[in-house]
């Protein structure tokens, strides 16, 4: 039976690991390096890096940075942020990316998603929704790093996406992000509802029972956090081992006898 | 060496990356002729196969492959779509030939279940169906899958059937070894721990041959 997936996300902000409250980036928390090293080495089942840099001026960095990542990433490696046309698309791939979160660029040109899943695949496709509760205190979708509104329904934006070919949606509550209070389950619950692709849920998570309502609950097909993993000890071990014991069907790792030199000397990636 | 073809279709750095870690001498192609020198070839992919095939004829790999693996003997991994190539056909995005060497077609997964999405994508329980030296050592392994279309024998290759996988109502060849020719559904570069074990499995056999 399909695992339910633990997912860090690593934010980038012009090639620095970050924190992330409310999609604002101030604490610099490390290298993205490292992180990766620390996340690998236990059973996490999926890595997200997202470049939310403000401007395009060291996309190079970025891209230099996913490389080095993959070197040592046996897990997907999930690469988003700016990301606006299938060659740079293919350029991540080819640097070792195996999924692609598109998020303003979809939005903005609707037709980006399809050309994408039929080039790549669906299940290569990721799109990002920011949600946040706007005057009316409806949810709305928010484009460009959370700063601009679109008018769009969350529900009807994602059964579009599901529509025009994704393969899958990361569901980010901006409210939420960085609060430590949990997911929005009222709005994750909604989308995964309506949806037949799976649901990455993030922003919020505060303490290792969010990751169980996220599923349990909000019906998360994966569960993703970003900064409680890089201030808590043994962070990812300690949730999977969560996970396991509130009975969820997670994966455990499993460990072989492997000729190794397991890692790869930083030197070696830069 | 071992190649691993570069023919624009998705993850080759990945998959580089994990036979590197294991200390095996791998270069990615993308010209044909360097098969030639090639002690074992590694089609990975991922994506939409009659894209996959377009590009891999337009690339000129379809008559070397065929010369290299099937008339040379050398060993084959196909990974993802360098498993569903193998087909007569498949019916994703219209019908699409395939190169044949295993008798079957390529249809999208049915999970009669509304719970059970697709792309199966995500770890699963793969469940080993013979003594194999791919899977060697391993008892139930969970791998990384993600793909929404899955491979279907003629009876006369059922016996090839190394390990399933099973989701809804679809029980997915998870890993199929026909003479030189091993392929695996899931992502073994992804896979983590189990991953990197059945590439140090396929590693050993190359050199046990």
């Amino acid at each position: 039976m399909l695992k339910k997936r633990l997912i860090p996300n690593i934010i980038l902000n012009e090639g620095n690991v970050v924190q992330s409250v409310n999609f604002k980036h101030t604490n610099v928390i490390g290298n993205a390096v490292t992180a990766v090293d620390f996340f690998n080495s236990w059973a996490i089942d999926e890595i997200i890096v997202l470049d939310v840099s403000r401007t395009r001026k060291n996309r190079e960095k970025f891209h230099k940075i996913i490389k080095g990542l993959s070197k040592r990433c046996f897990v997907p490696l999930t690469v988003g942020g700016w990301i606006s046309n299938i060659d740079e698309m293919k350029l991540f791939l080819k640097e070792g990316g195996d999924k692609i979160c598109i998020n303003t660029e979809a939005v903005k040109n609707n037709s980006l998603i399809k050309e994408s899943s039929k080039f790549f695949g669906s299940q290569c496709i990721v799109v990002s929704i920011d949600v946040k509760k706007n005057e009316n205190q409806e949810y709305e979708v928010f484009i460009n790093r959370g700063k601009d509104s679109t008018g769009l329904n969350p529900i009807e934006w994602a059964k579009k996406i599901e529509k025009l070919g994704a393969g899958e949606i990361l569901l980010t509550s901006i409210d939420k992000e960085g609060t430590k209070q949990g997911y929005d389950l009222e709005l994750l619950k909604k989308i995964t509802d309506n949806v037949g692709i799976p649901v990455i849920s993030f922003g919020g998570v505060g303490k290792w029972e969010h990751f169980v309502d996220g599923i349990n609950i909000g019906n998360a097909d994966a569960v993703s956090a970003a900064n409680i993993f890089h201030y808590t000890e043994h962070s990812t071990f300690n949730a999977k081992k969560f996970l396991f014991e509130s009975k969820l069907n997670v994966r455990m790792q499993e460990f072989y006898k492997l000729p190794t030199p397991r890692r790869p000397k930083y030197d070696e990636i830069f | 060496m071992i190649s691993i073809i570069d023919y624009g279709m998705g993850n080759v750095r990945s998959v580089s990356n994990a036979f590197e870690i294991l200390g095996a001498d791998v270069e990615i192609i993308d010209d044909p002729k360097k098969l030639t020198n090639s002690e074992a070839i590694i089609l990975p992919g991922v994506g939409a196969f009659r894209d996959g095939m377009k590009n891999l004829e337009k690339m000129g790999f379809i008559n070397k492959l065929k010369e290299e693996v099937i008339d040379n003997k050398k060993p084959y991994l196909g990974i993802c779509l360098g498993l569903e190539f193998l087909a007569d056909k498949s019916f994703e995005g219209g019908e699409t030939d395939g190169f044949g060497w295993i008798k079957g077609e390529i249809k999208k997964i049915e999970t009669g279940n509304d719970e059970l999405k697709i792309p199966h994508m995500g770890w699963d329980d793969t469940i080993i169906k013979k003594n194999t030296r791919l899977l060697r050592d391993m008892k139930n392994p969970v791998f990384y899958y993600l793909h929404s279309f899955f491979l279907e024998v003629k009876k006369t290759e059922i016996e090839h059937i190394e390990s399933i996988c099973e989701y809804g109502k679809t029980k997915i060849i998870s890993s199929i070894h026909k003479e030189n020719i091993y392929a695996v559904q899931f992502h073994p570069e992804k896979s983590q721990e189990s991953g990197l074990k059945l590439i140090n499995n396929f590693l050993e056999l190359i050199k046990e041959k």
